[in-house]
């Protein structure tokens, strides 16, 4: 073929996100661009991305309480957090690339910019996984499930419990970082990172106990989807030009 | 037609991401590849009041030297090497605000109106403190016929553009580029929406 496949996107939905600037979370003031974005019409350089050729992963990735690679598990409740990867009509995305990151069970990182919290490592746990959806768009991640931990935006602030997710879509335009959580949290009222979605689109971020998922004599399941941007369909693109 | 979903809101990367960083530092992350030339990008990130940023993530995106995208959808018949990826990420140091990217200068890849784009590599910014990435591009200063014609610099308002074009340094071999990041200020880099 001498001409490539440029594939149309609808438009990123911001009012779905949080604004750059948001100065309960102190932070983002001086980290946040004060000019408008300048929208362009996105080209093969948007429309293609690394997750489709990244190589690399294995099953063992993807099991937190034994990739420390130390012959003992981590410490903590055993979850299991699983589900999908969809598009926004509804598709699932296959081959997207997850990444998670968190706090163990006693709400510390094992990362040398974490000094301040005096709680305890462990040993067996490193936090970080990865894994590939399959052909349906389903994840799953055993884990342990993430203690809160403080931080210091405010006195006294503390980070409801959350994992980190990585997701490399089809395309650079579905890039997406976003944090998941648990139902229920009472941290949820005083978190301004939490609080920094608008109110009708927090809830995306938050996992839901099930009990299907759960295994008898071994972990509780969590389930959370994630929602990328997704392709126009036919129709749609006649009502853009 | 069935209602859309909603998309997943985004968070801050935070300051606690290590993955995939590459060695020692985190701020150096060769990318293999056959042929082409081999460029050095360094810069610095800085936030509203001059600081630098010690922990801003830097992804990159970009065609190979011929100017073709390890992707699936660039199903155009040019030389593709598996080994070149085209992404690397890189972390900015916690000391001194600097990222570096060794990488291949990328070839021209098509336009939306049958031309071609300026070599450009893609730039995903994140970093604790920001809620939602941001998106710029890099070009080159020693491809200057190319950035003139290129339909997307031509979007941006001549006194921005230089936020987006890399300064080749003088009698450089290999060829080392600066490029800075800048959140706010007078010249604030320009950042797509897309």
């Amino acid at each position: 073929m001498t001409e490539p496949l440029i594939r149309h996107y609808g438009p990123k939905a911001y009012s779905d996100h949080p604004p750059f600037r948001y100065p309960d979370y102190k932070s983002t003031v001086k980290r946040s661009p004060t000019h408008d974005l300048l929208s362009i019409v996105a080209t093969l350089s948007e429309t293609t991305g690394p997750g489709p050729i990244w190589s690399d992963i294995s099953e063992e990735d993807a099991d937190l309480t034994l990739n420390a690679g130390t012959g003992s598990p981590a410490i903590g409740e055993r979850i299991i957090v699983t589900g999908h990867v969809l598009d926004e009509n509804g598709n699932g995305v296959p081959g997207t690339i997850l990444e998670i990151w968190q706090a163990n069970a006693c709400g510390r990182y094992a990362h040398w910019r974490e000094t301040a919290f005096p709680a305890p490592l462990d040993p067996n746990f490193l936090g970080v996984g990865q894994c590939r959806t399959n052909e349906t768009g389903e994840y799953r991640f055993t884990t342990i499930k993430p203690g809160p931990y403080p931080w210091g935006n405010h006195p006294n602030a503390w980070r409801p419990a959350h994992i980190h997710f990585s997701v490399l879509g089809p395309a650079l335009l579905t890039r997406l970082v976003t944090q998941m959580y648990f139902e229920g949290d009472p941290l949820f009222p005083l978190d301004p990172i939490y609080n920094s979605a608008p109110e009708h689109s927090r809830e995306r971020m938050v996992a839901h106990y099930d009990h299907d998922v759960t295994e008898e004599n071994w972990a509780l399941g969590y389930r959370f989807d994630i929602v990328l941007r997704g392709e126009l369909s036919m129709l749609e693109e006649l009502d853009e030009s | 037609m069935s209602p859309k979903l909603g998309e997943t809101p985004s968070q801050t990367v935070g300051p606690y991401y290590s993955m995939r960083l590459g060695g020692e530092g985190q701020n150096v992350i060769p990318v293999p590849a056959e042929g082409g030339q081999r460029i050095t990008i360094t810069g610095k990130v800085f936030d509203g009041d001059r600081n630098h940023v010690e922990d801003a993530l830097l992804e990159f995106w970009q065609a190979n030297p011929g100017g073709r995208y390890n992707h699936p959808d660039d199903t155009r018949e040019l030389d593709l090497d598996p080994r070149f990826s085209g992404f690397a990420r890189a972390m900015s140091d916690f000391k001194t605000g600097t990222y570096r990217l060794e990488t291949v200068k990328p070839g021209r890849v098509p336009d939306l109106e049958g031309a071609f784009q300026a070599p450009h590599i893609s730039v995903v910014v994140q970093a604790r403190g920001m809620l939602d990435p941001v998106f710029t591009r890099i070009y080159f200063s020693d491809e200057e016929e190319a950035n003139h014609d290129d339909l997307i610099l031509r979007r941006v308002p001549e006194a921005r553009r230089g936020t987006l074009v890399a300064e080749l340094e003088p009698g450089s071999d290999p060829a080392i580029y600066w490029f800075d990041i800048r959140f706010q200020g007078e010249d604030e880099t320009v950042f797509f929406d897309f």
